[in-house]
């Protein structure tokens, strides 16, 4: 019977958890890794102290211009002209009415939740934007605006909602259409949203500004306004359309056997059975649409509107502040990142609720 | 079924829905074709009162203005006609360099986002969402208005090797000048590609039969790169590079990219990559990791496993969004009437309608000149997808 001598008990092998463990196993496994890591770091070293200087350390936040002495960002630009990038040229003594609306935005998402009357929601859906458009546009009493004193964010607002919320049954009766039996009807739809959706926005912009007032008598006058509205529109509804027609696939056969044999008819069948599942699926496309069409707002400067970032060109030309650009596209770059990032994690999260139900 | 007839004959002619349908369609014809007359007859009756001209006769009339940067020659006594063609080889430029750069950022950031490594990965989803939520517009005037019209002017202009100079004006490089000898260069090139299409399949039959790999790729880098540089230096080196030199102001000879190419190119290649690197992240992640694995247990090199294994099966899913970006950045390119590039849309139906006022005849031909491409690119599109979908019974 072989001896076998007992080896001596080796000490736990160092770092096994931790955060040098940790260190080990994400930045430096390999040796291709840790130079990978190494550049990085560099790049990193290169890029975000200086902006972190420039951005908040080294910058100048309050005072007049004159006493700008350091050269980091010189933010009292972005505070002496806030209200033009919040409002354009909208009265200064009627900023309380796009405020009211922030208001009662805000205030009807939270109510919207707690009320389950369905009654009492539609209305609020209904009456939302009649009393938005009295108070922005004024009328009833209230001293009216026009459109061209409109701009800043508030312009980017109007030009997003009203293309999201016009957008949204038109889509749907694209959506519908391209999915029908009837050959004329989905003909129809086809080409309107093939043709749409193969040209750039700026140009049905350009069309909807240069060509629309030819079509109607000499009496009609379209607003600029207006007729943006309209080509954002007609652009966004070929999008969703095609986002809304993906859920419609998706929905199985005998969910509309199903409502047949019940004896529903073809609005009942798509407004009670149908629509309600394909729009649930959707849901995270539809605000990934949203959130392009946010984007997209940006090109009405092209067609001569005065929106959020057309704004930074209109107050770097006042001959007091020239040459403020980089603070002026700074500002308005977070402006849009922070509404789409939001918008976007919105999205996924939606998403990923809706993939925990199938797995 | 006779019950079924019986009970549709019973029913008055209206509510029987395949009569039904044939009404809505002529209803739904008839109030397009009533809308189009209207709009149309207001539209004659507006052109005859604003007294404004029609026909594509425009197209051979004298453009009488001048282009910044043109691919074919042109001077400004040249037509109308010959602006339109311009603005579409600008627009096809651009938007080929984007494509071009994009899709390679795109493809590294994709790879990078899943890197086990901790900071790369991180890196890479910071650059994903850092540019995918601001609107391209505004980053095609972030980089013209405030990163290019920060560098110094041509006499301080930053350079390199005395050979690349970049300054307010533009990037200035090298440019080749070919003489009649390099046609033998290009020759020799040819035949190289040849030899590596051959040496490739010679190398696959071998692997086939002998089970012997041939290292493929760095022997025909090698083929490429040697026979036509070998040659040029035979053949007594047939081309000479022409290098852009300060005079007076500005830079003249080599190659120029003005600032307002380089602002696009940048947009252009950098929005659309976040997109492609999510095309190619969610491609790689659809590929079940029990393919991996399988391929791990047989001993594969991971290379190959990218190679033969995952890529194949990626590329199914990742083709069709990219190539949705690729439209997206064609239309896209159109945003660079906002800083003035001379693609299709500022040069047509930006100037060119300015100084016509044919705004209809205009403004459908660019649209029909995109809608031309977004078409092509679907034919493509389509092509590729039904090669490259897993054959199944």
């Amino acid at each position: 019977m072989a001896i076998y001598e007992k080896l001596e008990t080796r000490p736990a092998p160092l770092g096994v958890s931790g955060p040098v463990k940790w260190i080990k196993e994400n930045l430096f496994p390999s040796p291709v890794s840790s130079i990978l890591t190494i550049l990085s770091l560099v790049l990193l070293y290169y890029i975000v102290p200086p902006l972190l200087n420039w951005m908040i350390f080294d910058a100048t936040w309050t005072g007049t211009k004159e006493e700008i002495t350091k050269h980091g960002a010189r933010w009292i630009f972005i505070y002496e002209k806030f209200n033009q990038f919040m409002y354009g040229f909208y009265p200064e003594n009627l900023y309380w009415r796009p405020n009211l609306i922030l208001g009662l935005f805000v205030a009807s998402i939270v109510l919207f939740k707690k009320i389950k009357h369905i009654k009492v929601r539609a209305s609020i859906l209904i009456l939302f934007p009649i009393v938005s458009f009295i108070l922005i546009h004024g009328g009833l009493g209230l001293e009216v605006v026009p459109t061209t004193k409109w701009g800043g964010l508030m312009l980017t607002m109007v030009v997003a909602s009203v293309g999201i919320v016009v957008s949204f049954p038109i889509g749907i009766i694209f959506a519908l259409g391209r999915q029908s039996n009837m050959p004329i009807i989905k003909t129809i739809s086809v080409l309107y949203i093939e043709f749409i959706r193969g040209v750039p926005l700026i140009t049905l912009l350009f069309m909807s500004s240069v060509i629309l007032p030819l079509f109607f008598p000499e009496g009609v006058t379209f607003d600029k306004l207006l007729r943006a509205l309209i080509g954002v529109t007609l652009f966004q509804a070929a999008y969703l359309a095609e986002v809304v027609r993906g859920g419609l696939q998706a929905i199985p056969k005998g969910q509309y056997e199903a409502a047949d044999s019940v004896g529903l008819s073809y609005w009942q069948a798509m407004g009670l059975v149908i629509l309600p599942q394909a729009l649930k699926i959707s849901i995270p496309n539809i605000v990934g649409s949203f959130v392009a069409l946010f984007k997209d707002t940006t090109l009405v400067l092209i067609i001569g509107l005065f929106d959020v970032l057309a704004m930074v060109t209109l107050t770097t030309s006042d001959p007091h502040w020239l040459g403020f650009e980089t603070e002026g596209y700074v500002f308005v770059t977070m402006i849009y990142w922070i509404i789409c990032f939001t918008m976007s994690k919105y999205a996924q999260s939606v998403e990923n609720r809706f993939n925990t139900d199938h797995k | 079924m006779k019950e079924h007839k019986k009970t549709v004959k019973g029913v008055a002619f209206y509510n029987n829905p395949k009569i039904r349908a044939i009404i809505y369609q002529i209803l739904a014809l008839a109030a397009i074709f009533l809308f189009t007359y209207y709009v149309l007859h207001n539209m004659f009756i507006n052109i005859e009162k604003r007294g404004i001209n029609t026909g594509f006769d425009f197209l051979g009339n004298e453009a009488g203005f001048g282009i910044i940067s043109t691919l074919i020659p042109y001077t400004e006594s040249d037509t109308y006609g010959r602006v339109f063609i311009i603005g579409i080889l600008n627009t096809l430029l651009v938007s080929g360099i984007g494509i071009f750069f994009s899709t390679i950022i795109g493809l590294l950031v994709g790879i990078g986002r899943l890197s086990k490594n901790f900071m790369i990965s991180k890196l890479c989803l910071v650059y994903v969402e850092t540019f995918r939520n601001i609107p391209i517009l505004l980053q095609i005037l972030f980089w013209y208005n405030v990163v290019l019209a920060a560098l110094p002017g041509p006499r301080q202009s930053m350079s390199y090797m005395d050979a690349f100079f970049l300054n307010n004006r533009g990037l200035y490089i090298p440019r080749p000048i070919l003489e009649s000898g390099f046609m033998s260069v290009i020759i020799a090139f040819l035949i190289a590609i040849a030899a590596v299409v051959y040496l490739a399949k010679w190398a696959k039959k071998k692997h086939d039969e002998t089970g012997e790999e041939f290292p493929v790729f760095w022997t025909s880098l090698v083929i490429l790169i040697a026979s036509p540089v070998l040659v040029y230096f035979v053949s007594g080196s047939p081309a000479t590079l022409e290098y852009a030199q300060l005079k007076g102001f500005n830079f003249v000879g080599g190659w120029t990219f003005t600032p307002e190419l380089l602002a696009l190119s940048f947009a252009l290649s950098i929005y659309p990559a976040t997109y492609i690197a999510e095309a190619v992240r969610a491609g790689i992640e659809a590929v079940p990791k029990g393919q991996k694995e399988a391929a791990n247990s047989l001993g594969l090199k991971n290379h190959i496993i990218l190679r033969k294994v995952v890529l194949p099966q990626a590329l199914r899913v990742i083709i069709p969004p990219v190539i949705n970006q690729y439209l997206n950045l064609m239309k896209n390119s159109s945003l660079a009437t906002a800083i003035g590039y001379p693609e299709l849309v500022t040069l047509f139906a930006g100037t060119a309608l300015n100084q016509v006022g044919q705004a209809i005849e205009i403004i459908l031909m660019t649209m029909a000149v995109y809608l031309t491409i977004s078409i092509l690119i679907s034919i493509v599109m389509n092509f590729i997808n039904a090669k490259i979908q897993i054959k199944e019974r």
